[in-house]
């Protein structure tokens, strides 16, 4: 297992090379002039050629590479323009909102759609089956940050169930100290029940959001893998031996079903990924994607470049990660490796 | 999509020979079997009318303000409401449809070329033409693809034209991936040989008789791909980037609406978000059906 596992590792170091490679040639090699970024909207061309003279852009492209990426090494990200902190700091502090809130997203997405999908494969034609269709085809369709807005109309504005959207807590809930930068868990740990509350208010609906919005995929896909495996011989067998349908479905088809889904988890997390910066919008999340956007519109290049590579390498990691869990999942894999 | 499905459409019935005879009736089957997709076409064919005719039939202009009609609920006279600035949203958001669709055909365009050639060649060649395509994919695929597109907007300028360059090839890997596949296959095909036979250069090859042969399917991968782009780029424009404000499209539309759904008006980013929605469900609907007619293997 841990050979595999290392292996496995091996072959994200030409990715990794590939993500830094275009992030830095994002910058550098497309028309417009970086310094030029770099030096935000106001720059006068004095403080634009200090700027180039200080990112080391009046040198030859490869090294300016190699400057490039032992920065990258020494997590230096530069700084950003409208804060003057270093992108570094700014990113690690937002990224537990992020991942709160996607990580959520996806749990609760996969609780409703894995069942939804295996219902739906079992009895093929039935109410449940269309509804599945119809979450299928209608998840696809509806852009998230729509969906975002319709719940917070229904279920702020209407109904009066959830707090307005305005971040991660409200004005009269105390911070949990800072433990993982999960409000949920720290305040559990902390047995602060109100925060806990109030964290939880603040964070289902952009979770839902998130949650419907992959849920199509995972349905689809566990849907269409259920129903190939229920098709095949062995549970034919499974069923001619006498086994109760729990047994079949579950222990004999469920677990052959599994490995496609896992293999979608991968794309459905590069979409939710995308979503996550249009939710934290919708519903002003301090997250990392928020922090992009505003960077984005005052044309301040360092927090960009910095949340492009931080989301690629998550992304890389989460692949690598789904890979690992295939071997845990499937023996043969294990084998092959 | 108006000058690349619509021969598709038209062609059928115009000429009723053989093949064609019995891809229209095969066509014919397979919309009576799935009357959805009959429904898509019809919906496709509102949505190209709102795009053409849209500016000429709408009853206000999209960018008049009135102030004394602000934050209208939706009337008579204002169909759809009024929003801050008392434009009325009946008329932008048809107005918005021939934008957006222009971003989305325009985007699909670019990458059906760049992608659909790139993948085409390294189907057909193999070898390092094969290796540097495939790579030039997977680093696109190892980014989660919206981030991917902000990145290169903010990179390249925030432009419309940026928009739509970043949409291209933020979906190239999936051209790639398909061109490639069935170059690949056909490499060897009997046609292939007869024509290099008689003399014909690889590029000729390629154009003329292994590219007419994949179109079937890079059609299907066109107008799955367009309702990806029509959302993508409506996202990249509700965040802030390439359109400007005063310009009516879906995306923006939506983001001006937003502050107004906690103080409960609806209407100013429900209609255009359901605009959004019906537009990019018309065309996965329509991608699924013509695959159901491309592809029936995959009919699900």
């Amino acid at each position: 297992m841990l050979a595999t596992i290392g292996k496995r590792l091996v072959t994200v170091i030409p990715t990794l090379i590939g993500v830094v490679i275009v992030t830095f040639l994002l910058t550098r090699v497309l028309p417009g002039d970086p310094a030029v970024y770099f030096a935000g909207p106001a720059a006068t061309p004095e403080s634009i050629a200090e700027v180039r003279k200080s990112l080391g852009l009046d040198r030859p492209l490869p090294e300016q590479f190699l400057r490039y990426v032992s920065d990258l090494a020494h997590g230096n990200f530069g700084n950003s323009l409208s804060t003057g902190r270093p992108v570094i700091t700014e990113i690690a502090s937002r990224l537990p909102a992020s991942a709160e809130l996607t990580l959520l997203g996806l749990v609760l997405s996969i609780i409703i759609a894995v069942p939804l999908g295996i219902l739906a494969a079992v009895k093929q034609g039935s109410w449940i089956d269309h509804t599945c269709r119809i979450v299928a085809t209608a998840g696809v369709s509806l852009p998230v940050f729509f969906t975002g807005l319709l719940l917070v109309y229904v279920f702020y504005f209407q109904l009066g169930w959830s707090p307005a959207p305005v971040g991660r807590l409200d004005a009269f809930a105390s911070t949990p100290p800072h433990i993982t930068g999960f409000y949920l868990i720290d305040s559990l740990v902390t047995g602060n029940f109100e925060s806990f509350r109030a964290a939880f208010a603040q964070l289902i609906l952009p979770a839902l959001t998130l949650c419907i919005f992959s849920l199509a995929p995972i349905t689809r896909m566990t849907r269409a893998s259920m129903l190939a495996v229920l098709a095949s011989e062995f549970v034919r067998t499974a069923r001619a031996s006498g086994l109760d349908d729990r047994t079949v479905i579950i222990t004999y088809a469920f677990r052959n079903a599994m490995l496609p889904v896992v293999t979608t988890l991968g794309m459905v997390f590069s979409f939710l990924l995308g979503a996550n910066v249009l939710v934290e919008k919708v519903f002003a999340w301090p997250g990392i994607g928020s922090y992009a956007v505003e960077a984005l519109l005052q044309s301040d290049f360092a927090p960009v470049q910095g949340f492009v590579l931080t989301m690629a390498v998550l992304y890389v990691a989460l692949n690598l990660l789904i890979d690992i869990l295939y071997g845990v999942i499937d023996p043969r894999v294990r084998l092959e490796g | 999509m108006t000058e690349t499905s619509m021969p598709m459409a038209t062609a059928a019935p115009v000429q009723p020979k053989t093949p064609s005879n019995s891809i229209f009736k095969h066509a014919r089957y397979v919309v009576a079997e799935n009357p959805v997709t009959g429904l898509a076409f019809g919906l496709f064919l509102l949505i190209v009318l709102c795009a053409v005719f849209g500016p000429y039939i709408v009853p206000y202009d999209p960018l008049a303000t009135d102030t004394t009609a602000t934050l209208q609920p939706p009337s008579l006279t204002h169909w759809f409401g009024t929003d801050q600035l008392g434009r009325d949203i009946f008329s932008r958001v048809v107005v918005a449809t021939r934008l957006d669709l222009v971003i989305a055909v325009s985007s699909v365009a670019l990458v059906f070329v760049m992608g659909g050639f790139a993948g085409i060649a390294a189907g057909f060649f193999g070898g390092w033409t094969d290796r540097v395509v495939s790579r030039l994919a997977d680093t696109i695929m190892a980014f989660p693809l919206f981030v991917l597109a902000m990145g290169i907007v903010a990179a390249l300028g925030n432009t419309v034209t940026n928009i739509v360059i970043a949409t291209a090839i933020i979906n190239f890997p999936l051209y790639v991936r398909v061109a490639r596949a069935e170059a690949n296959v056909r490499r060897e095909a009997g046609f292939v040989q007869a024509a290099r036979l008689s003399g014909n250069g690889d590029f000729r090859i390629l154009l003329l008789h292994i590219l007419p042969n994949i179109m079937p399917i890079m059609m299907v991968q066109i107008s799955l791909t367009m309702g990806y782009a029509i959302l993508n780029a409506a996202g990249l424009s509700f965040i802030g980037l390439g359109v400007k404000p005063p310009t009516p499209e879906w995306g923006i539309m939506v983001a001006e609406g937003a502050a107004n759904i906690i103080s409960g008006e609806w209407w100013i980013a429900l209609f255009p978000g359901a605009a959004l929605m019906i537009a990019v469900f018309c065309f996965n609907l329509l991608g699924d059906g013509l695959r159901d007619l491309v592809d029936p293997q995959r009919r699900t």
